[in-house]
C-alpha cells in the first residue's frame, strides 16, 4: 500500500504587500529555468546562420577595434600588459553583465504571450535568460585562454579569483534585470532607455581604459560604480594580480546584496499583475 | 461525497480604466512623467477621471473531486478572467481561490512551443511550462508522440508542421498532464472533427479517472457532454449555477431578451474634450426592450460634446444580417437637424414612424456621429437588434413581405 501525503494546496489571494520568495516553489519548478536557458542557447546557435562563429566573432572584432583606437592611436595605459590582453579582460566581465542586462531586462516583455497562457513563477524567466548569457561568456572564456596562451601570460594562483567574481557579476546583473525586466512591463518605453544606459555605464567603467587613468582624488567616488571593482577583479584574475584588488571586490558584494534584495522584492511586489499590463 | 477541491469565495478583479483606447496599465514612462504634476495637481484636488471596471465580482462556487464543471456566458461576462485567475497567470483583487491538488491549466494549444525547435524539443518545452517534471514527459513520451500521430517528424522543427500536426501535438502534450485539476480554455474549438472526438474522449477519461476538470467554452453542445454542472456568467457575476443541460438552458432562455442586443454603451470613460457617442438604446415607444415587427421603434442616443462641438449630426445605419443596409437614418439630411455640445451629455431621441416596420430577425446597427461634418466617432456593430414577429399593423398576423408598409386598401366600383 501507497501512503498518500496529503495533496498540495493553492492559495490564491489578491497580491498585496510581501509575499516571500516562496524558494520552494522556485526549486519545484526547476525544470522551466533548465528548458527556457536550453531553448535560448538552442535558438541563439540556431537561427543565426554563423552561430558560434558569430559568438567569438563578435567580442574579438570588438577586442580589436578598441586595441586600435584606444591603445594605439590614443595610446591609454594599459598597466603594463599588451593593451589587446588589458580589453579583453575587461570587455569578458563587462559583455557577462551587459548581456545579461539586456536580455534579462527585455525578457518578460519577450515572453509576453508566455506569462498569459500559463502559470510558472516568473522570476525563472531573467534566471533563465541570464543563464544563456554565460554560455556566451564561456565561449569568449575560451577565446581569452588562446589569447593568454598566445601572449604567454599565465596568471597563476590568481585564475581562482575568477569564479568567484564572475558569480559576483551574475548576481549583481540578475539584480538589476530584476528591476529592468518588472519595469519594462510597467513602461514600455524603457526598452529604449536601456542600451543607452548601458553605453554610459560602459565608459564610466574603466574597460577600455585603466584605473590609473582617473586622478587620484576622484578614484574613491568613481570606485563608487560596482562594475569597477569587478572588472579589475577580472583583470587580476586573468592577468594575474593587481593593486588592492580585494578591497575593491567590497563595494561590488555590496551593491549586488542590494540589488538582489531590493531586485527580489520589487519584483514580486509586481509579478502577479504583470498578465495584466503585457 | 468528497470536500471541495476548489473553493472560492468571494472572488473579484477590477481593472482600473483610463481614457479610452488605452489598455488598462499600459504606461510609457514618459507619459507618467508628463503627466505626474497633473496627476498629483487631480490627487490633491480629489479623484482623477480613472474609472473601476470589475470584470469579476462576487464569484462563489465550489468543486467536488471529479466533477467537471462548466463556465458560459457572452464575451466579456468574465469567463476568461475567471479562469486566468484560477491558473494563477493574474491575481484577483479580492476574495480568493483554495485549490487542494496539483493544478494544470491548458488556455492554448502548444503552450510555450517554439517554431524553430523540433517536435522532440517542444514536447519537453511544452511539458516543463505546463509543469511537468522531465521524468514525467520521458515517460509519457511515446504515447505523447503516438496520439499525436508526428512520429515521422519528431526532428523536424515545428514551424514546417501543418496546423494540424501542431494542433495534435499540443493537445497530445497537455493530455498527458498528470494533473489533479485541470483548467481548460476553449481549446477544443480547434482542429478537425475527428481530433476534437478524440480530444473530448480524452477529457471524459480524465474525469472518469477522478480528475477534476473546469472548462469554459461556447460552445454549449461540449458543455451539456462533458460537464457534470455549469455555472452561468454574466456581467462578471455568477446568474445561475445548475446541472449542466438545466443551466445551458436557462443561458439560452437568458439569451434572447438580453439587454446587450438592444443596448451599446461606450466600455470606458473617455477624454472630456472628445464628442462619442456614449449610449444607444434601441426599445420599444414604452421604453422596453420587446420589439415586435410593426411595432413602434425608438431609438436614444447619448452624445458626449464639449462646449465647443457645434452642428453636430448623427447617423445611424441598421442592416441585416447578409450585411444590406435596410434603414439609414440621418439627422441633418432627414430630420434637418444638428446640435451642439454644452460640455455635457445630449440626449438624442429618434422615433421610428408607425407606418413602416422591420421584418422580424436579427439587426446590427451602426452609428457615427460628426462634428462640422467631420466624422468624430463611429461604431461598427454597436448592437443588435431582435424584432419579435409581431401583429401586422393591429391585424394579428405577420405576413412573408420583405418591407412592411402600413397600408390603405379600397375598392370601388368604376362605372
Amino acid at each position: 500500500m501507497t501512503v498518500v501525503s496529503p495533496p498540495p494546496l493553492v492559495r490564491i489571494r489578491p497580491a498585496r504587500g510581501w509575499l516571500g520568495l516562496r524558494l520552494g516553489e522556485l526549486w519545484e519548478y526547476r525544470d522551466v529555468l533548465v528548458m527556457l536557458a536550453t531553448r535560448d542557447i538552442k535558438l541563439r546557435y540556431k537561427q543565426t546562420a554563423l552561430g558560434i562563429v558569430w559568438v567569438v566573432l563578435q567580442p574579438l572584432v570588438a577586442g580589436l577595434i578598441f586595441t586600435v583606437i584606444f591603445g594605439r592611436f590614443a595610446g591609454l595605459p594599459s598597466g603594463g600588459h599588451p593593451y589587446v590582453l588589458f580589453v579583453f579582460a575587461g570587455l569578458l566581465g563587462w559583455n557577462l553583465f551587459a548581456g545579461i542586462l539586456q536580455r534579462a531586462g527585455n525578457s518578460l516583455v519577450a515572453e509576453s504571450k508566455l506569462i498569459s497562457k500559463v502559470y510558472f513563477p516568473r522570476l525563472l524567466i531573467p534566471c533563465a535568460a541570464a543563464a544563456a548569457a554565460l554560455v556566451d561568456f564561456a565561449v569568449s572564456l575560451g577565446v581569452m585562454a588562446v589569447l593568454l596562451t598566445w601572449h604567454g601570460v599565465w596568471p597563476g594562483w590568481w585564475l581562482a579569483l575568477l569564479p568567484a567574481v564572475t558569480l559576483l557579476t551574475l548576481m549583481l546583473a540578475v539584480g538589476i534585470s530584476l528591476w529592468i525586466s518588472a519595469l519594462n512591463v510597467r513602461y514600455r518605453d524603457f526598452m529604449y532607455a536601456l542600451p543607452f544606459l548601458i553605453q554610459v555605464w560602459m565608459y564610466a567603467t574603466p574597460v577600455v581604459y585603466g584605473l590609473e587613468l582617473i586622478p587620484e582624488r576622484w578614484r574613491a567616488l568613481f570606485s563608487l560604480n560596482p562594475l569597477v571593482g569587478i572588472i579589475e577583479g577580472n583583470r587580476a584574475a586573468l592577468l594575474g594580480g593587481g593593486d588592492a584588488v580585494l578591497s575593491l571586490l567590497l563595494i561590488p558584494a555590496l551593491a549586488t546584496t542590494l540589488a538582489l534584495a531590493t531586485g527580489a522584492w520589487f519584483f514580486q511586489r509586481v509579478e502577479r499583475d504583470f498578465a495584466d499590463n503585457l | 461525497m468528497s470536500d471541495p477541491v476548489i473553493r472560492c469565495e468571494n472572488l473579484g478583479k477590477h481593472y482600473t480604466l483610463r481614457h479610452a483606447g488605452v489598455r488598462p496599465g499600459y504606461r510609457t514612462l514618459r507619459e507618467d512623467l508628463l503627466h505626474l504634476p497633473l496627476r498629483l495637481l487631480a490627487a490633491w484636488r480629489g479623484g482623477g477621471r480613472e474609472e473601476e471596471f470589475w470584470a469579476l465580482r462576487n464569484v462563489s462556487f465550489e468543486v467536488r473531486s471529479g466533477e467537471v464543471l462548466g463556465i458560459i456566458g457572452r464575451n466579456g461576462a468574465g469567463k476568461s478572467t475567471l479562469l486566468k485567475i484560477l491558473s494563477r497567470i493574474t491575481a484577483p483583487s479580492e476574495g480568493g481561490v483554495d485549490l487542494s491538488g496539483r493544478v494544470g491549466s491548458l488556455l492554448e494549444v502548444g503552450t510555450g512551443f517554439h517554431p524553430e525547435l523540433t517536435g522532440r524539443e517542444n514536447i519537453y518545452l511544452s511539458g516543463a511550462m505546463l509543469g511537468m517534471r522531465r521524468h514525467e514527459v520521458r515517460t509519457h513520451f511515446d504515447e505523447i508522440v503516438a496520439f499525436a500521430e508526428v512520429e515521422q517528424f519528431l526532428d523536424t522543427p515545428c514551424k514546417h508542421y501543418s496546423s494540424g500536426m501542431y494542433t495534435r501535438l499540443g493537445f497530445a502534450v497537455a493530455a498527458h498532464l498528470r494533473t489533479d485539476i485541470l483548467l481548460v480554455d476553449e481549446v477544443l474549438a480547434v482542429g478537425d472533427a475527428e481530433f476534437q472526438k478524440r480530444c473530448l474522449g480524452k477529457m471524459e477519461e480524465l474525469s472518469r479517472n477522478g480528475r477534476t476538470v473546469v472548462i469554459i467554452s461556447h460552445n454549449l453542445g461540449i458543455v451539456q457532454a462533458l460537464c457534470s454542472r455549469c455555472l452561468v456568467l454574466k456581467e462578471g457575476r455568477i446568474s445561475h449555477q445548475a446541472a449542466a443541460t438545466a443551466a445551458v438552458q436557462f443561458y439560452l432562455a437568458q439569451g434572447a431578451i438580453s439587454e446587450e442586443t438592444n443596448v451599446f454603451r461606450l466600455p470606458s470613460s473617455t477624454d472630456p474634450r472628445q464628442a462619442v457617442i456614449k449610449r444607444i438604446e434601441v426599445s420599444n415607444w414604452d421604453a422596453t426592450p420587446n420589439m415586435l415587427s410593426a411595432g413602434p421603434l425608438q431609438l436614444v442616443v447619448d452624445c458626449a460634446l464639449a462646449a465647443g462641438h457645434k452642428g453636430a449630426s448623427l447617423l445611424l445605419g441598421v442592416y441585416d444580417m447578409l450585411g444590406n443596409r435596410v434603414l439609414f437614418l440621418d439627422s441633418t439630411v432627414i430630420a434637418g437637424f444638428s446640435f451642439a455640445g454644452h460640455g455635457n451629455t445630449q440626449r438624442v431621441t429618434i422615433r421610428l414612424s408607425r407606418d413602416f416596420a422591420l421584418r422580424p430577425g436579427s439587426y446590427a446597427l451602426n452609428a457615427a456621429l460628426l462634428v462640422g461634418g467631420r466624422i468624430e466617432h463611429h461604431i461598427q456593430n454597436a448592437c443588435r437588434l431582435e424584432i419579435a414577429p409581431g401583429s401586422f399593423f393591429e391585424t394579428g398576423r405577420a405576413p412573408d413581405s420583405p418591407v412592411y408598409v402600413r397600408q390603405e386598401w379600397n375598392v370601388s366600383t368604376s362605372a
